[in-house]
């Protein structure tokens, strides 16, 4: 995809697996590397104090090194609302995550950021966290638009909540020109509330 | 049909569907603070964009500021600079900023309400998980992300999906030395820390229903610790008293025009929910997480349960949270050594929150070997416990009193956790490494149990030392 396409249809890649469940963002990316004014060295920090106690960490291994389809457990992202966590794991190379399920915030900064965050059945994503072991240099095909992963020969039901889905296929997750088209119907609906008119 | 006050607020603030089928949903009030916005900033420069509403829009000061000496420039260079960020967009942009001179600056989500800038009906962002707070107001209220705030900064609007309603209701009545901490970690343990994930939680029940202010925004606060989007609670009597007189509220006759459309905004009698979770009250007793996130929690009289009781889903989870706590299964909480208490952060740092651990510090001083810290949410908070001579009750019994600020709560300015140390804390997450240290281990707990393990050594259960 070039840097002006911004549809999201499929993202193609080989994948890496973090096992377990509720990995919060304040493990994706400890607090004190969020004292900065620009995003552009959290790439660097991603897991990074679980990288240090644990040489095993997937993101230490040299295996998955080029890996761009993250498959994770459940309620993954759960905790701060620290966009430095999705923004991290993008600029350590992620384009899509695959999970049980989702923190909520977490999914919604990575809708911001055009990476596409599918959930899949637990029993799938054993299989695929255990496949992907096996072949890491497999490509893992993420398809957004059908809401399935392919792995070898193997089509995975996934799914994506319907408005995320149609935000990242049709290009329109870089919301402010979105929300910019509305004009003055913004203004309007304020001068509808009365807290905003002074009561 | 009778609606929810989730309904009614949604409605009023939609501005349009998106081709998305998402709501364009317009923010009645924007909190901003240093750590979430620089970037948002920059990428509204780079678009040449302005602030849409600046007079919707409110700054402070908390995340990163230290607790002790807080003359500028900070002893942290990159605490600094994002301070001087936050102050320069400030100015740029036209908004207003509640710094240490104004005598109102505070955690974000303390200082909202105790300003009367959050109140019923309103939708409200900020750039952190904790914004479900407000919520206690009667708003609906989403913590976001940096490229959201550039989007409310911009737009004042967010594009959202609107989020299912689960009604908890909590009924009966809470035992002496049980407080609103408690009734959220046990909501926690019992609905699960994803179990909330596509919902709102609207809190109801006869324990919500007499709950103070102060006590509701502590439950709502840790909505998002339950997976919920937001959680609220509607408005009643309680709140419309709670707002009445604020700076920020409306004044005279306007106040009793908004009390009006406070009360039409709050969930009708007979409406529906999409689910109702119902707890007693009764049988909640003092609350202490033993494990890795807000969920693995117990009542303080139990043991810790045995991995085997998880799903095996969570198994693993379950014995890393050991691992790291360095744990066993069937030992009693009661009694596991700390080192570190701290009563402080926009869950617990409040002045009911203050008054309650100040009633059990009066019983004794803190452990030779603890270092406990007392943290006022606001400066307002710091004043009102001054006036009542809190301060001198914390000093005198070995607690250090300390300037408002996030503190030991998430490790970004100089108060945390060293080494392998063991917090009683009264903030919302005890996440590996979040209080500082990477090895760092935190116990969740009301204020009143974070004291009473400041002068007992260990976790100690309140109602004891109360008798």
């Amino acid at each position: 995809m070039s840097p002006t396409d911004y549809t999201r249809r499929q993202v193609t890649g080989r994948g890496i697996p973090v096992p377990g469940n509720d990995i919060d963002t304040d493990r994706i990316i400890p607090a004190r590397f969020l004292k900065e004014v620009t995003f552009e060295s959290m790439g660097e920090h991603a897991f990074e104090d679980a990288r240090k106690q644990n040489p095993e960490h997937p993101f230490n291994s040299p295996v998955y090194k080029g890996a761009s389809v993250l498959v994770v457990g459940q309620n993954f992202g759960c905790g701060s609302s620290r966009e430095h966590a999705p923004q991290a794991l993008m600029r350590w190379g992620i384009r899509a995550i695959v999970g049980g399920s989702f923190g909520e915030i977490f999914f919604g900064n990575c809708v911001m950021l055009g990476i596409p965050c599918l959930t899949v059945s637990q029993a799938d994503l054993e299989w695929l966290q255990r496949e992907i072991g096996k072949a890491p240099q497999t490509p893992v095909n993420v398809d957004v638009d059908k809401q399935e992963v392919r792995f070898g020969d193997r089509t995975i039901k996934a799914a994506v909540p319907e408005g995320a889905r149609k935000q990242l296929v049709g290009g329109t997750w870089d919301s402010t020109a979105v929300l910019l088209d509305a004009g003055t119907a913004i203004e309007a609906t304020a001068k509808k509330l009365p807290y905003v008119t002074g009561f | 049909m009778a609606r929810t006050l989730l309904d009614k607020v949604w409605d009023a603030h939609s501005v349009r569907t998106l081709p998305s089928g998402q709501t364009q949903l317009l923010i009645g009030l924007h909190l901003i603070h240093e750590v979430t916005t620089p970037q948002a900033f920059q990428m509204l420069k780079d678009a040449k964009l302005k602030v849409r509403m600046p007079e919707r829009t409110f700054a402070t000061l908390d995340h990163i500021i230290p607790t002790t000496d807080q003359t500028r420039p900070y002893k942290d260079p990159l605490a600094e600079e994002m301070a001087v960020h936050m102050i320069r967009n400030a100015k740029d942009f036209g908004v207003p900023l509640f710094d240490m001179a104004t005598g109102k600056q505070g955690i974000v989500h303390v200082i909202g309400p105790e300003l009367g800038l959050s109140q019923p009906g309103m939708t409200i962002a900020c750039g952190d998980s904790h914004t479900s707070t407000h919520g206690a107001v009667g708003a609906i209220a989403f913590g976001i992300g940096t490229t959201q705030v550039r989007d409310v900064l911009a737009t004042q609007c967010l594009a959202m999906a609107k989020p299912k309603l689960r009604q908890v209701r909590v009924d009966g009545a809470l035992a002496k030395g049980v407080y609103a901490k408690d009734v959220i970690l046990w909501i926690i343990n019992q609905l699960g820390v994803k179990g909330g994930v596509g919902f709102a939680y609207e809190y109801a029940g006869s324990v919500i229903e007499r709950m103070t202010m102060e006590e509701r925004l502590t439950v709502c606060n840790m909505s998002i610790e339950g997976g919920a989007r937001c959680g609220y609670v509607s408005p009643d009597q309680t709140t419309i008293d709670y707002v009445r007189g604020r700076p920020y509220a409306p004044q005279g006759a306007a106040f009793d025009r908004a009390v009006t459309w406070w009360k039409g905004v709050a969930t009708e009698p007979g409406a529906e929910f999409d689910d109702v979770k119902r707890l007693d009250g009764g049988a909640i007793e003092p609350v202490v997480t033993w494990g890795i996130n807000p969920g693995m929690s117990l009542g303080v009289s139990q043991r810790i349960p045995k991995p085997e009781s998880a799903s095996e889903a969570d198994r693993s989870t379950f014995r890393e949270a050991l691992a790291h706590m360095g744990f066993q299964s069937d030992q009693p909480i009661k009694g596991a050594k700390i080192d570190v208490a701290f009563v402080g952060s926009c869950t617990n740092g409040r002045l009911s929150d203050l008054r309650a651990a100040a009633e059990v510090a009066k019983k004794g001083k803190v452990a030779k070997h603890v270092r406990a810290l007392i943290v006022p949410g606001s400066q307002q908070v710091e004043k009102a416990a001054e006036a009542e001579g809190l301060h001198e009750i914390f000093t005198a019994a070995g607690f250090e009193w300390r300037k408002a600020g996030c503190s030991m709560c998430l490790g970004m300015n100089p108060d945390v956790l060293v080494g392998r140390e063991m917090s009683a804390s009264s903030s919302n997450r005890n996440f590996i490494g979040r209080q500082g240290s990477p090895t760092g281990r935190t116990l969740l707990m009301s204020p009143a149990m974070v004291a009473a393990a400041a002068i007992s050594g260990a976790v100690a259960d309140v109602r004891e030392i109360l008798k």
